[in-house]
């Protein structure tokens, strides 16, 4: 293998000469989003972010599927592709394979990412391509009006489960690192300061980064996060997790619990070297899937921050070394060679 | 002991037994042979879809044709003149294809009780007088191949797995085939076992002596070299100079090739042999199913390679949202579609010609994609660079029309100089294209109507294209009514001035009043047909449609100009449909759809009654 680009994510990408600003990232169509979206929060908190990168401006793409979110690319002055539903990661991933000289984001909703496009999604995180996926989650169909979405809470009530639903959600978090993603983390729309720092990380990992954004959806699922924004109950139940820091919060502390997995103690119950400290480079994904499960019942307690960050080649990156490899080992391909080859005959 | 020789102008053979006799190899070493000594020839390989359906029974049987000739010839043959049957199943599933006075080889060995009575036999028809009337030449080939590997270190086992090569030395004796690439092929292919090597190269000579000592086998057969067009040839399958072909098409385009798939029969084997030739810059993504495949490979279209994605028509049905996409996003891309049997699994390893429909109008919305389609095997690499010229020109999804019987069958190719490969490269787009200096991504090409094609890295043409509906000329999204309207019929408009050649008319005679028009593999078996027919006076027209949207111009012109027009299809009518009703004509249509090719004999009886009842 060449040189390692573990944690190296921009490595291949070409930088930008002149100091970029946010205003160049703004495109000049018109925002239609719903007035009071956390959508609007999250769009401006990339805007402002990608100056930093350094990158060069159109070597960045953003690829959605289809949702409310998923019209993210068109406010964005790079290259962008708003695709079909569920299928964005896959798009992506073709993209990202054949052209490492770009960075690509995954823009995507809760419905997109984790309905109809979920085998996408889970493929793409074990498959470590290089990508960035945001996935914005408001817990329910926005685009479609209100149906409720594979991260709706039991018992939802919407258009199309009048007497609740049925069905268990999925934890993002906790699906992703089951599928082997090397990356995996969760932020908040209305914390730009957090969002940015995970976003700095995810960018910096070589392979798919998953970063789930809770996201209000004001008109169909007001208030989804409401506990983890209002200070009288935010730091009662967010878990920010650090690497390196044992895990407290509030007065409480995260410790190893006798079941194996983990729990919430008083800390003032606990010894110091008792507090589990967070480690996102830890190659075993189970403490981390621990940790996932802390919202259990839902809202408990609900970590933000990196669950993992544990470095491996990334999938366009061993992809392009094979085609390096067999050119270096048989020469570039000739067409003449290549249909002469095999078992030929002469006729006159 | 001097034997006879006789001369023959053709011979059909087919090498039929269980799956794991080994006779699709055995078939190919044949065929490899056969080429080389100069004969023209066509392969039809036979199989079950079951990977080893149980050992001895009619589902396991598995055969491989091969029609060979000192003359060009189309088709790989209706009937066999000969059935190598390696036990009783491949006999009883065989026979009622074979006509009387053929030869059947038959390994004795294998007609034991138990094997009999898998297949219902209650005597051995060997023994009874069932099989009077063919020449039956009853040869104890798992005896003598074991017999003659007495004295090399392997089981039994071994020794009994190498009768096929006992088969495939006979039958090279008896018809004179070239050996020495077989006995290389054996060893290569066994180079890390130099046992097995050793012993299927000793079992592969004993039965070319066996022919040459035996009483059994009095006269053996001279089928003299054809006389082909002057140039190098190599035998191809379809799905092989498929891949060659995109290869080809990579290399004239200068542009990478990125190939999203998941494997199906009768596709896999294009995915195979792509994979193996990265050297030319090909990347190969086996997707998590048929929809990450395409959009993958739209995605690197995007991104300025060549898109590619290959599968059959399950795997067809899932991609056409994402096909949709492309047509609405105006990028290049290939859809290889190698037609099986359906309706949904329908017979996996079976040909068919119906998913014609499907291919042109499988989609949601007004979406209208060319549509091509090789005529023979060798044609597949023609028409893949076809096929890439028109998605680079148009910035268009094609979709590229083969189907199992192209597939797996395989025959001569008289290579292509590289020199008359066309150019098919295209300019991506790097400057605005207005003159206040913003990029217009939808804005067309007078002459093609195609949009530019602005690849992610080009500094100042940053756009977004997705699959809303676009503003003519900026792209941006557009719900206004007229817009639609136009961009519309601007996408069917493009489609319809794609520039495709005229449909070419054989017709000896020059007075022909009835055409046979074909599409896609029929083209083997109507041309022999036809043969047929004119031999024996008839007058009578071809053409046959490699292009089937858009049509060729002069088609309508063609069709009014034949008091009748005969169209033999391995579906219900698909094409005669489009015909009828874009122009009028009462097609006369012909449909079986049996999985399997029309055979020669059986399209001159459908011809001579269409003359007929002039
Ligand atoms: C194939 C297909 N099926 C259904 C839809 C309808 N649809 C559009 S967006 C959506 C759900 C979006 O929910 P989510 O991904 O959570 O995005 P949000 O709007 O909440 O941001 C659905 C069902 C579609 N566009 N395409
Ligand atoms: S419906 Fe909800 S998610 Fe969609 S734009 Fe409106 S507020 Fe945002
Ligand atoms: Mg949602």
């Amino acid at each position: 293998m060449s040189e390692s680009l573990n944690g190296k994510g921009l490595a291949l990408i070409p930088r930008a000469e002149a100091k970029q600003t946010m205003k160049e990232f703004k495109s000049d169509q018109e925002v239609r989003w719903c007035p009071g979206c956390g959508d609007y929060a999250i769009l401006a908190a990339v805007q402002s972010f990608m100056p930093e990168l350094g990158i060069k401006r159109e070597n960045t793409v953003f690829v959605s599927g289809i949702g409310c979110s998923s019209r993210f690319p068109y406010y964005l002055n790079t290259y962008g592709f708003h695709s079909i539903h569920g299928r964005a990661p896959a798009i992506a991933t073709g993209l990202a394979a054949s052209r490492p000289d770009l960075s690509v984001w995954v823009i995507t909703g809760d419905g997109d990412a984790l309905s109809i496009g979920g085998n996408h999604l889970i493929h793409s995180l074990r498959r470590n391509v290089n990508l960035n996926i945001l996935l914005f989650n408001n817990r329910i169909y926005g685009l479609t009006k209100g149906q409720y979405s594979p991260t709706s809470e039991i018992g939802k009530i919407t258009k199309s489960t009048p007497m609740g639903s049925l069905d268990k959600p999925f934890n993002p978090i906790s699906l992703a690192l089951g599928a082997e993603a090397g990356f995996v983390a969760r932020t908040l729309d209305s914390d730009r300061k957090h969002l940015q720092s995970v976003l700095r990380e995810a960018v910096a990992h070589r392979g798919t980064s998953l970063v789930e954004i809770y996201q209000n959806c004001n008109i169909f699922n007001d208030g989804a996060f409401e506990m983890m924004k209002d200070p009288e109950t935010r730091d009662a139940i967010t878990v920010r997790l650090e690497h390196g820091q044992p895990i407290v919060f509030a007065d409480q502390a995260v410790r190893l619990a006798r079941t194996g997995g983990v729990e919430v103690v008083p800390r003032a119950s606990v010894r110091e070297e008792e507090i589990l400290v967070h480690d996102v480079h830890n190659p075993d994904p189970s403490l981390a899937f621990a940790l996932s499960r802390l919202d259990e019942p839902a809202f408990a307690h609900v970590p933000i921050g990196i669950f993992r960050s544990v470095d491996r080649p990334s999938y366009d990156q061993l992809m392009n070394e094979q085609v390096a490899a067999a050119t270096t080992q048989k020469g570039q391909g000739s067409l003449t060679d290549l249909l002469h080859g095999g078992d030929t005959w002469r006729i006159g | 002991m001097t034997k006879q020789v006789q001369q023959l102008d053709r011979v059909i053979i087919r090498f039929a037994g269980d799956s794991g006799d080994g006779m699709q190899l055995t078939g190919d070493r044949f065929t490899a042979e056969t080429a080389e000594f100069g004969n023209d020839l066509s392969t039809l390989p036979n199989f079950p879809a079951e990977i080893r359906a149980p050992a001895g029974t009619l589902p396991g049987v598995s055969s491989f044709q091969l029609h060979f000739a000192d003359h060009d010839i189309l088709t790989p043959g209706d009937a066999p003149n000969v059935l190598v049957a390696m036990n009783p199943a491949a006999l009883k599933a065989n026979l009622s294809d074979l006509p009387r006075g053929a030869d059947i080889i038959a390994n004795s060995d294998e007609f034991t009780k138990r094997n009999l009575a898998k297949v219902g036999y209650t005597e051995s028809p060997l023994d009874d007088e069932s099989l009077s009337e063919w020449r039956v030449h009853s040869v104890p080939l798992t005896s003598l191949t074991v017999k003659a590997l007495e004295d090399f270190d392997i089981s039994k086992k071994d020794a009994e797995r190498a009768k096929n090569m006992f088969a495939l030395g006979l039958l090279s004796w008896l018809y004179h085939r070239p050996v020495e690439a077989t006995i290389r092929f054996i060893e290569s292919k066994f180079a890390k076992k130099p046992d097995i090597a050793k012993s299927n190269v000793a079992a592969f000579n004993a039965g070319w002596n066996y022919g040459e000592t035996t009483e059994a086998f009095s006269v053996s057969y001279e089928i003299k070299p054809a006389k082909l067009a002057p140039g190098i040839y190599r035998n191809i399958s379809g799905n092989q100079a498929l891949a060659y072909g995109l290869i080809a098409a990579s290399v004239q385009a200068k542009l990478p090739l990125f190939l999203g798939s998941y494997p199906i029969t009768p596709a896999s084997d294009i995915l195979h042999e792509l994979s193996k030739h990265k050297r030319f810059g090909i990347r190969t993504f086996q997707a998590e199913d048929e929809i990450a495949g395409v959009g993958a490979a739209l995605g690197a279209s995007f991104g300025g390679a060549l898109g590619v994605t290959t599968t059959s028509g399950p795997g067809v049905a899932l991609k056409a949202e994402t096909v949709g996409l492309a047509v609405t996003t105006e990028l290049p891309l290939i859809v290889v579609d190698v037609q099986r049997a359906g309706p949904s699994t329908g017979m996996p390893t079976k040909t068919e010609q119906t998913d014609l429909l499907m291919a042109l109008y499988g989609r949601n919305g007004e979406s209208p994609i060319p549509v091509v389609a090789p005529a023979t095997p060798s044609d597949c690499f023609a028409i893949a660079v076809e096929a890439a010229r028109i998605a680079l020109k148009y910035r268009t999804p094609v979709m590229l029309l083969s189907d199992g019987y192209l597939a797996n069958g395989s025959e001569p190719w008289k290579l292509p100089e590289i020199d008359d490969l066309p150019d098919i490269s295209v300019d991506f787009t790097t400057e605005s294209n207005s003159d206040d200096g913003t990029f217009l991504p939808f804005k067309r090409d007078a002459e093609t109507l195609a949009r530019p094609w602005a690849v992610p890295g080009t500094p100042g043409l940053e756009h977004r294209i997705g699959g809303i509906e676009k503003a003519d000329g900026t792209g941006n999204i557009s719900y206004d009514p007229n817009n639609h309207d136009l961009m519309v019929r601007l996408r069917q408009a493009k489609i319809d001035g794609i520039d495709v050649p005229d449909l070419e008319v054989d017709d000896p005679s020059g007075s022909a009043r009835v055409l046979v028009l074909g599409w896609g593999s029929t083209y083997g078996p109507i041309a022999a047909a036809l043969r047929r027919v004119r031999k024996a006076g008839g007058q009578v027209a071809q053409a046959h449609l490699r292009h089937l949207n858009p049509f060729p111009k002069n088609i309508g012109e063609v069709l009014k100009s034949y008091d009748k027009v005969l169209l033999p299809e391995i579906n219900l009518g698909q094409l005669a449909l489009l015909l009828r009703a874009k122009f009028l004509v009462d097609i006369i249509s012909y449909n079986r759809v049996r999985g399997l090719p029309f055979k020669a004999e059986e399209l001159a009886g459908v011809i001579q009654d269409v003359i007929d009842s002039e």
